[in-house]
C-alpha cells in the first residue's frame, strides 16, 4: 500500500449563504520515500489537501489513508498522537516557539510529544542541528536568527522524531530566493539520506522543479500529475 | 513537568511589564489582607485580653437565672457554702483551668459625709482576683502592691469618675450603706485604697471591696458568693472547657429538678463579643476583595496570553502536543504567576507588619490610653491566604487554558 492514499476526497465549507468546495473528489497515491509537490494558484486547495493528509482536518466525503491508517476515524487525541508519532510539519511562517532556544525548539517534540530518554535526545538534537548546519547557533533564540535559518531549524524539528512523512505548506514563501533554494535542497538531501517522504506545496515554479512528482491543483480539482526528470531520484 | 514550568516561566517573562503589573496587583491585595488581618486580629486579641484579664475572666459560673437579672445585682441568687465546695472540686480537677475567683456583686450607697451616691461593687479576695484577672492591678492608680494584694480588709477601690465627682482620693474615709437580702440595712466605714480606671469610658461605676467586708455589710455568715470567674491556661481551650463544665454542672440539680448552675463565656457576657465578630467579618470581606482581585487579574492576563498565542498553540498542537499538555502549559503559567506573587506578597506583608511594630504606633481605646499596636499574623493565617490565592489563580487560569487546549490546529494556524 502507498504511504498516502486519498480516495474521492472532498472538502466543503458551509458558509452562511454559499458552499465553498475547497476540494472536489480528489484521489491520489504517494509512495514512500518520494519528494512530492502540490502546486496551483491561490485558493486552489493546496493547504486544505495538506491539512487532510496531516490529520489536522477531516474530509467532508471520501477516505484518507496515511501509513495504512484510516485517519478519517481518528478522534482529536488519537489524531494528535498520530501526528506526533508519524508526521513532521514545516510551516510557512516557521512557527518556532519564541521563548525556546534553537536547541530547545528541536528538543520540544522529543519531550512534550514523544518521551525520549535524555542521552538519546541530546544525540539526536545535535545530529540534526549539525545536519541543518545550525549547531553553532543552538543557543540563540528564534528572534536572533534569519528566516532561512529559522526554517532550517524547523526542518530539524520536523525530522528529529524520525517521522515517516514530513508535510510542508509553502515552506519557502517567506524566504528570499537563495534561502528558499537552500531550504529545498536541505529537504531534498534529508529525503535521500533518511528515506523520509516529503510533501510540500508551493506556487513558485522554480521551487516546484525540485520535486520528483508534481501534482497540480486547480479550483479544488487535481488536474495533472507530472513525474519530473529522473536526474534527482536516486 | 519541569519542562512545562520552564516554558511557563519563559512565557511569563516574555511579557515583563504585564506580568509585573498583574503580579503587583496580587501582591498589593495580599499585603492588604495580611496587614489588615494582622492589625485587626491583634487589636481584637488585645481587646479581648483587656476585658478578660482585668474584668471578666474567661468563663463565669452563677446560680441559674443570675445572669438574666444581673443588672439588679440580686442577692437572693447566691451560691451556698455547700454549692461552693461542690464547684471548687469541679474546678480544681480541671487541668485547663489556671485560676478562679469568688465574687459577691452588690449595689450600695456611698457617702463621703457630705454627699451620697449609689455604687456597684464587686467584693473579692484580692489574691484570688489578681490571679484570675492579672491585668486588674495595672488599672488601679496608686497601687503599689507587687503581690496582687491590691487592698486590705477595711479598704475599697473607687471607680475614677465617682472619685472625681465626690472629690475623694487615696486615704480618705467613706461610709457604705447596703440592704441585705432580708431587707435590713447596714453600714460600714472604709478607707479609699486606690482608684480604678473604667474599662470602656467614663460611665464606669464599678468599685472593689474586700469579700470579708461585704460579708459584714450584708450580714452573711459562712461562705456565700454570687459569681465565680475563671481563667484558663489557654484561651483557645475556651470552647472545650465550656463544654466540659456544662456537662459536669448538669449533675447539680435544684429543687425544681432544673440545673442549679449556669456557665457563660466572656463572649456571652460582654457586648464586645459583637465587635469581635464584626472584626472577623471585616477580615472575611477583605479576603473576598482579594479573591476578586486575583480572579479578575489572572483571568484577564491569561485570556490575553491565549489570544496572543493562537498560532503558537496551533503549532504545538499540529506537531502532536496533546490537549491535556496544552492545558497543563497554561495552568502552569497562571499558577507560576500566582506563586511568585504569593511569595512576594507574604514577604512584603509580613515586612509591613514588622515595620508597624518597630515604629511604635500607639492608640487609645475607651479609657485605655497609650496601647501599643503590636501586630502579628499567624503562619496558619498566611498559609490560608496563600492557599486561597493559589487556588483562585488555578481556577481562573482554567477557563483560558481550556480554551487553548480545545483550539483546532487548522483554525489556530490560519490565524496570524
Ligand atoms: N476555514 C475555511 N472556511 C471557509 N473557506 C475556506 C476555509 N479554508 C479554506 N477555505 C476556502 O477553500 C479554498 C481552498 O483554500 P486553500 O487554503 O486550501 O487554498 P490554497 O491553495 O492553500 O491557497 P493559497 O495559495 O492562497 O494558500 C479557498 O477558496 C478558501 O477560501
Ligand atoms: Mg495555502
Amino acid at each position: 500500500m502507498a504511504l498516502i492514499e486519498l480516495k474521492g476526497v472532498s472538502k466543503f465549507y458551509d458558509m452562511s449563504e454559499t458552499r465553498v468546495d475547497a476540494l472536489k473528489s480528489v484521489s491520489l497515491q504517494i509512495e514512500e520515500q518520494s519528494f512530492v509537490s502540490f502546486v496551483g494558484p491561490s485558493g486552489s486547495g493546496k493547504t486544505t489537501l495538506l491539512n487532510l493528509i496531516g490529520c489536522l482536518d477531516k474530509p467532508s466525503t471520501g477516505n484518507v489513508y496515511v501509513n495504512g491508517t484510516h485517519v478519517n476515524d481518528l478522534e482529536t487525541r488519537e489524531a494528535a498522537r498520530f501526528r506526533g508519532n508519524h508526521l513532521g510539519f514545516i510551516f510557512q511562517n516557521f512557527n518556532l516557539i519564541p521563548v525556546l532556544t534553537v536547541y530547545e525548539n528541536v528538543e520540544y517534540p522529543l519531550i512534550m510529544v514523544q518521551n525520549i530518554a535524555p542521552k538519546e535526545r541530546r544525540e539526536r538534537i545535535l545530529h540534526y542541528l549539525e545536519a541543518v548546519s545550525m549547531l553553532d547557533q543552538k543557543d540563540k533564540y528564534p528572534g536572533q536568527i534569519s528566516g532561512g535559518q529559522k526554517q532550517r531549524v524547523a526542518v530539524a524539528r520536523a525530522l528529529v522524531t524520525n517521522p515517516k512523512l514530513v508535510l510542508a505548506d509553502e515552506p519557502t514563501a517567506n524566504l528570499d530566493h537563495t534561502s528558499a533554494f537552500k531550504v529545498i535542497e536541505l529537504m531534498r538531501q534529508m529525503q535521500r539520506d533518511l528515506k523520509t517522504t516529503f510533501v510540500f506545496s508551493t506556487h513558485d515554479p522554480k521551487i516546484m522543479k525540485e520535486a520528483e512528482i508534481v501534482f497540480t491543483l486547480e479550483d479544488g480539482q487535481m488536474t495533472n500529475k507530472e513525474i519530473m526528470n529522473l536526474k534527482s531520484s536516486n | 513537568m519541569k519542562n512545562i514550568f520552564k516554558i511557563a516561566f519563559r512565557n511569563l517573562f516574555r511579557y515583563k511589564r504585564r506580568t509585573l503589573l498583574t503580579s503587583l496587583l496580587i501582591v498589593f491585595g495580599m499585603i492588604l489582607v495580611i496587614v489588615f488581618s494582622g492589625i485587626s486580629t491583634s487589636f481584637k486579641g488585645m481587646m479581648i485580653g483587656t476585658i478578660t484579664d482585668s474584668m471578666m475572666g474567661h468563663l463565669q459560673i452563677h446560680k441559674k437565672g443570675y445572669v438574666s437579672s444581673i443588672d439588679n445585682l440580686p442577692l437572693h441568687l447566691n451560691l451556698t457554702s455547700k454549692e461552693i465546695s461542690n464547684l471548687r472540686k469541679v474546678l480544681d480537677d480541671n487541668e485547663m483551668i489556671k485560676a478562679y475567683t469568688f465574687r459577691i456583686k452588690l449595689g450600695a450607697m456611698l457617702s463621703n459625709f457630705e454627699q451620697t451616691t449609689n455604687i456597684r461593687l464587686t467584693a473579692v479576695d484580692p489574691e484570688m482576683e489578681s490571679q484570675t484577672c492579672p491585668a486588674l492591678t495595672d488599672r488601679i492608680e496608686g497601687n503599689s502592691a507587687e503581690d496582687g494584694q491590691f487592698m486590705q480588709e477595711g479598704e475599697l477601690i473607687l471607680p475614677k469618675n465617682l472619685a472625681k465627682g465626690l472629690k475623694l482620693k487615696k486615704g480618705d474615709d467613706i461610709v457604705l450603706v447596703a440592704t441585705n437580702k432580708d431587707g435590713s440595712v447596714n453600714a460600714i466605714g472604709l478607707k479609699v485604697a486606690g482608684i480604678v480606671e473604667g474599662l470602656l469610658g467614663p460611665s464606669g461605676r464599678d468599685g472593689y471591696i474586700h469579700i470579708d467586708d461585704a460579708k459584714t455589710l450584708l450580714r452573711i455568715t459562712g461562705d456565700e458568693i454570687n459569681e465565680i470567674a475563671i481563667r484558663l491556661n489557654e484561651l483557645d481551650d475556651l470552647k472545650e472547657v465550656k463544654k466540659q463544665l456544662g456537662a459536669e454542672l448538669q449533675q447539680f440539680i435544684n429543687k425544681q429538678d432544673q440545673p442549679a448552675f449556669e456557665s457563660h463565656t466572656w463572649a456571652e457576657l460582654s457586648p464586645f463579643a459583637t465587635i469581635a465578630t464584626i472584626v472577623d467579618l471585616l477580615i472575611i470581606t477583605v479576603k473576598i476583595v482579594l479573591i476578586a482581585i486575583v480572579l479578575v487579574s489572572i483571568l484577564n492576563v491569561m485570556m490575553m496570553s491565549v489570544y496572543e498565542r493562537v498560532s503558537e498553540i496551533g503549532t504545538i498542537s499540529a506537531i502532536g502536543t496533546l490537549p491535556s499538555r496544552i492545558l497543563g502549559l497554561f495552568l502552569a503559567e497562571g499558577f507560576s504567576l500566582g506563586l511568585i506573587s504569593t511569595i512576594i506578597g507574604n514577604i512584603l506583608g509580613v515586612a509591613v507588619l514588622y515595620v508597624i511594630n518597630i515604629s511604635n504606633f500607639h492608640f487609645s481605646f475607651g479609657r485605655m490610653k497609650d496601647i501599643q499596636l503590636v501586630t502579628s499574623v499567624s503562619s496558619s493565617e498566611l498559609l490560608t491566604i496563600s492557599v486561597i490565592v493559589l487556588l483562585i489563580t488555578v481556577l481562573s487560569s482554567f477557563q483560558p487554558a481550556l480554551k487553548a487546549s480545545k483550539m483546532q490546529p487548522v483554525e489556530a494556524l490560519r490565524h496570524v
